[in-house]
């Protein structure tokens, strides 16, 4: 498996909401510290380095 | 001056070739004796090399500076025969706990498994480990210490190193064969050789302290993050010998190591860290900054290096001197076997192959050890903060909290010298792999597998019948289960994947070469040929 490029979210408006609402109340700093504390948590739930590589080179592309 | 330790006074001597004005050829000469060049003059002396020991100071180790010793070299110390007051006087221990505030996040066990000779880890102050080794030369016949002798030029021949040496009365020519350059980190042989060192630098200073103190403090490896004693940095605390303890406070690039060596500044930090009510005594301290760099070659024709003259690593992970060890353990019957003439020059050059490999993957961790902890920009310090928060209360995070990964010996898995596996195997004992030890019982009584390997090529043969193998000087010891010995709690089996039958043919410097389920003579003498020129027969 390789890593998913098709839309995946449930929900997509819902999520969308839910993490920008999270952080509105916050300063750069403290949303910059939860968006990697986020990364962590999701990068922990995918766990295969093979796909987080992928997720990294595309990201920073 | 320390409270605790006076150092030793060595004499000077002067050279029979500086007083008669003859130089004299030696075969071969150490620069440098610290732990690495101490550990080359008893190695090669255990394989028959007379040897010439350099170094430009007359006394050990000023500090206690290395303090963590690893197995793998304590277990090269006990083949040399000089682990044992080490072992003695060295404290013990396994495991490590790390903090973030005042809470633990992290812990580690260095040794899960019962079963081995050696322990993981002991601390021992640097001067006692180099007393000890001094010892052991002075009373060895082919290893000539020579103190106050300090290298000021070189030259370099096809067949041989001329050397212009300083002492205190004047300056004389010696040449040798082979020269070992184990002079440091700061290494003057390096320099005049040319060869490059190159790495990187990390922008960060700390302070050692040792301090003496009675405590009852377990004796294990505590780091904080960002403690509250010291906000911001970080800290270790770590016991040696004589009750003293060594901490270790992260300042940061700006701070004036002068100041910060002043003990009106180190005991405020000290009381903030242990508490107004700890009583101790400042011992010594030394405020460093580091660099994770390594030599381009280990091999520049008859100048070989080892030690922190050929690699450089940040001292997280006690990966500095514990490294330096192996490249001798490494280069020790190399060396040995080309001066004899029984394996062409080139095995010398595996020597870097080998120890190049290792020192890179030293250098790796190392370098991921000092990111974690000295983050380099903005974002790496935001990663950084965000483990450490998340591993307060999410066990997923503490393995990525790396205060130290601690030294653990590099199998040599791209080895020229490795004949590859053609059989089914289990486990960790892969060709270029350092040879695990386990118990055993010869005649009834325990003892250890490793105190049983030769000094040279061994066969360890366990549930084969075994057959003469006939390989000149290589020819191999035979350690055969059953005959030699029993295999008491079945750890050599687990250990070495024994199943219906194996065969290890295991170096002189305790790696595995080759293995084979079938005993087969022809394929073993192809096997030690490969593994004593570095070519493919």
């Amino acid at each position: 498996m390789s890593l998913i490029l098709t839309p995946n979210i449930e929900s997509p408006d819902t999520f969308y909401e839910r993490l920008t609402d999270a952080q509105r109340d916050m300063t750069d700093a403290e949303a910059a510290a939860m968006n990697t504390r986020l990364v962590l948590i999701l990068a922990n739930q995918i766990g295969r380095l093979d796909l987080l590589s992928e997720a990294i080179d595309l990201a920073r592309a | 001056m320390l409270a605790t330790y006076d150092f030793p006074e060595f004499a000077y001597v002067p050279s029979p070739e500086q007083v008669t004005g003859q130089a004299v050829r030696h075969p071969v000469v150490v620069v440098g004796a610290g732990p690495i060049g101490l550990t080359a003059a008893l190695d090669f002396a255990a394989r028959g090399l007379r040897v010439v020991v350099l170094d430009d100071n007359n006394t050990v180790s000023v500090g206690s500076r290395a303090v963590c010793y690893a197995k793998r070299p304590l277990e090269i110390w006990d083949r040399l025969g000089v682990a044992r007051p080490m072992l003695d006087k060295g404290i013990e221990w396994k495991l490590g706990r790390v903090f973030m505030r005042d809470q633990q996040v992290y812990t580690f066990d260095l040794l899960p498994e019962d079963g081995h000779k050696i322990p993981a880890f002991i601390n021992l102050q640097q001067y006692y480990l180099e007393e000890y080794m001094v010892d052991a030369c002075t009373a060895n016949p082919l290893i000539d210490l020579r103190w106050k002798h300090k290298v000021v030029s070189l030259k370099r021949h096809d067949d041989h190193v001329a050397l212009a040496v300083e002492t205190p009365d004047g300056i004389f020519e010696m040449q040798a064969d082979w020269l070992i350059a184990c002079d440091g980190a700061n290494s003057d042989i390096r320099r005049m050789v040319g060869a490059a060192f190159t790495g990187q630098f990390f922008q960060d200073r700390f302070l050692i302290a040792d301090i003496v103190m009675k405590a009852d403090f377990p004796t294990e490896r505590w780091f904080w993050f960002d403690p509250d004693f010291h906000r911001g940095q970080s800290a270790l605390l770590h016991k040696q010998s004589d009750d003293v303890w060594r901490l270790d406070f992260q300042l940061g690039w700006d701070a004036d190591p002068e100041e910060e060596k002043k003990p009106e500044n180190i005991i405020p930090r000290v009381r903030a860290m242990l508490g107004e009510e700890v009583e101790f005594e400042l011992e010594w301290a030394s405020v460093y900054q580091f660099a994770c760099r390594r030599v381009d070659r280990f091999r520049h024709g008859r100048v070989l290096f080892a030690g922190d003259a050929a690699h450089q690593v940040s001292p997280f992970g006690a990966r500095g001197a514990n490294t330096g060890v192996q490249d001798i353990d490494n280069l020790g019957w190399k060396l040995a076997a080309v001066i004899r003439g029984d394996a062409p020059e080139a095995l010398l050059d595996t020597y870097h192959d080998e120890r190049a490999f290792a020192a890179d993957d030293n250098l790796l961790n190392s370098t991921r050890s000092t990111d974690f902890i000295t983050p380099k920009n903005g974002a790496s310090r935001t990663y950084r903060d965000a483990v450490l928060h998340l591993s307060r209360t999410c066990e997923f995070a503490r393995p990525l909290v790396n205060s130290g990964r601690l030294s653990t010996p590099t199998p040599y898995v791209a080895s020229p010298l490795n004949t590859p596996d053609a059989d089914t195997w289990q486990g960790r004992m892969t060709p270029g792999t350092c040879a695990a030890d386990a118990p055993i019982a010869e005649d009834g009584r325990p003892g250890w597998l490793l105190d049983r390997l030769g000094e040279g090529f061994t066969l360890l043969v366990l549930g084969l019948d075994p057959a003469p193998v006939e390989a000149g000087a290589f020819t191999p010891l035979q350690l055969v289960e059953g005959r030699d010995f029993t295999d008491a709690q079945g750890l050599v089996a687990e250990r070495y994947d024994r199943g219906q039958g194996a065969v290890y043919l295991i170096r002189p410097d305790q790696h595995v070469a080759a293995r084979w389920r079938r005993f087969d003579p022809d394929a073993i003498r192809a096997a030690i040929a490969r593994a004593t020129t570095g070519d493919a027969a």
